[in-house]
């Protein structure tokens, strides 16, 4: 039996437009999404910002009540059993709300201790744990208002891990953390990982999901558009080199016209300071550098390199096509 | 639940700010009710009007925070976070409410001991172990009113300005300053539905020797209404909350 068990999910919210003439109308966020997730796996939900990836994790933590379909969390149904969901999941998101600022460190964790049914007698013994293996032993009794970022993104993981949960909703943890925060929550969750914990991670930095993440699913406009290891989301998605092109002054109709290269299957435009680099994703077993060079006409190009399809060109290849 | 109530509280006590305005507020309150009152009325009734002034701070104190505080709690990210524990969602507010009313205590203390500094009026109440009661009974009655009113509010936006606009015909309706026998005859039975009405009768009675456990335990039963109205509408409120995708602002 799968830890997580997803099948045609949906989720509809109701809003309104105007000011003089109010009309309501409903915003698909999920549209019947189906996917499941073994015991001990890191599973990854990547996806573009209003993709659906928060509103899948709020229903599967019974925050949200499913518009349809059906989930499962432990076996349980996360609308009929919700207590018992709640009781074996936890939960962590990024960013810095979600935490008491005038209580301390210690404080919130003795709170949410309470909260979460940790019994008193273990209480001390799994906050001292927990406070040690993020880092914060020592800085405990200050109050929360006056932590960094990264340290209010660690007394989350923390708060999160209070009741030995089964299933860990991590969502975009290492979201403003500076890199080293971010390595050392990376290094935190994959050891969550190797001790058992299942963990479901939404974020937006290809880079982590490859390094972390057991298998991926990438869902984009509510649906989920590719499903597997990073390994085979490469292989399926790009099976051609990336050819990186800096230029200087590229126009949009340059753009567009490396599009249409025979070849060519996206190309896309990152603002470097003063540069643009261009990514070109080719085919399999397509050579397109000279035609996409040729494209450039008068701009001015800089540095030219081609490598391997990363996790990311097989993410932006699949957020395109959906 | 005490652990949430001891932290609860401790956070509330926390503010500078809040905890001068907890000390100065009632002290205007008081001030103006007792030079209003202190020309006409007798020593009794001058004891009448400083438990009376003394209760109005308990209420004012819980009455607006109350109805905000789930608001409060969406603002900060945490009221997902307790929507999803496995608590049973009145049990995590209850705390929460009952620790403002506490805070509430401060402002009874404060106007009783203002009225004695400033205005002479005596603290040696005929019953003390009663006053105390009703002192008791008033905060646990009016933190269970908070609860009912912020599990009322949870789903509105400016939930803060429906506990605003509560605060001062609670103090009228309630006959904390004027004899409910002044009012309409409309307005008793909602006055005899409230259980600080009560409270404020029980702390009186106390205070000047009257007979003040029957009104203690009005105080209290009806209080128990209140948060079994509020229990039975949680579920409700935060089901529909979660069908709604209210419980977060993002």
């Amino acid at each position: 039996m799968s830890v997580i068990e997803v099948q045609g999910l949906t989720r509809r919210y109701a809003s309104r437009r105007g000011i003089r003439r109010r009309t309501s109308f409903e915003v698909e966020a999920v549209r019947g999404i189906d996917f499941h997730v073994e015991a001990g796996e890191l599973f990854g939900l990547l996806g573009p910002n209003g993709a659906g990836k928060t509103t899948t994790i709020k229903m599967l933590i019974t925050l949200l009540l499913p518009s349809g379909g059906s989930a499962r969390v432990l076996g349980h149904d996360v609308v009929a059993d919700a207590r018992e969901v709640r009781r074996r999941v936890g939960y962590v998101f990024g960013g810095d709300r979600g935490l008491y600022e005038r209580l301390s460190g210690l404080d919130n964790l003795r709170y949410f201790s309470e909260l979460y049914g940790v019994p008193p007698r273990e209480q001390r013994i799994r906050i001292a744990e927990l406070l040690e293996m993020v880092g914060l032993s020592g800085r405990e009794r200050e109050r929360v208002e006056g932590y960094s970022r990264g340290m209010r993104q660690r007394l989350h993981i923390a708060r999160g891990l209070l009741h030995r949960p089964d299933v860990l909703f991590l969502d975009e943890p290492s979201i403003g953390i500076d890199p080293v925060g971010a390595r050392e929550l990376r290094t935190t969750v994959a050891g969550l990982s190797a001790a058992g914990t299942t963990v479901l991670l939404t974020t937006h930095y290809m880079f982590e999901a490859d390094e972390l993440c057991d298998r991926i699913a990438v869902i984009a406009g509510g649906r989920i558009v590719a499903q597997g290891t990073p390994a085979e989301l490469k292989r399926a998605v790009v099976g051609g080199n990336v050819l990186e092109v800096e230029a200087y002054g590229v126009e949009s109709a340059t753009i567009d016209a490396i599009r249409m290269l025979p070849g060519v299957s996206s190309a896309d435009v990152e603002v470097l300071g003063h540069a643009q680099l261009v990514v070109v994703r080719a085919a399999p077993g397509a050579e397109v550098t000279s035609a996409v060079l040729h494209e450039f006409g008068s701009v001015r190009v800089g540095r030219v390199s081609t490598r391997e399809p990363s996790l990311e060109d097989a993410y932006v290849e699949l957020v395109h096509r959906a | 639940m005490w652990v949430g109530f001891r932290l609860q509280l401790k956070m509330r006590s926390r503010s500078a700010f809040d905890g001068i305005l907890g000390v100065i507020y009632p002290m205007f309150f008081a001030t103006t009710i007792f030079l209003l009152y202190r020309q006409t009325a007798s020593p009794a009734e001058l004891v009448g009007v400083s438990v009376g002034s003394a209760a109005m701070g308990v209420w004012s104190a819980t009455s607006t925070t109350a109805a905000g505080v789930l608001q409060h709690e969406r603002r900060d990210g945490t009221l997902e976070l307790l929507v999803a524990a496995p608590t049973f969602f009145p049990l995590v507010v209850v705390p929460i409410t009952l620790s403002m009313a506490t805070i509430g205590l401060y402002s009874l203390v404060v106007t009783l001991v203002w009225g004695r500094i400033a205005f002479g009026i005596p603290l040696d109440f005929a019953d003390p172990l009663a006053f105390i009661c009703a002192a008791l009974a008033t905060v646990v009655a009016i933190g269970l009113v908070g609860f009912l009113q912020s599990i009322v509010c949870v789903r509105l936006r400016h939930a803060w300005a429906v506990g605003s606009a509560l605060e001062l015909p609670v103090w009228l309706i309630c006959g904390f300053l004027v004899p409910l026998s002044l009012l309409p005859h409309w307005v008793r039975p909602i006055s005899w539905v409230l259980p600080p009405t009560w409270g404020v009768y029980a702390l009186r009675a106390a205070a000047l020797g009257h007979p003040a456990w029957l009104d203690i335990a009005l105080c209290l039963a009806l209080a128990a209404v209140y948060g079994l109205l509020a229990t039975l509408g949680a579920g409700r409120i935060v089901d529909s909350a979660r069908a709604r995708a209210t419980l977060a602002l993002s």
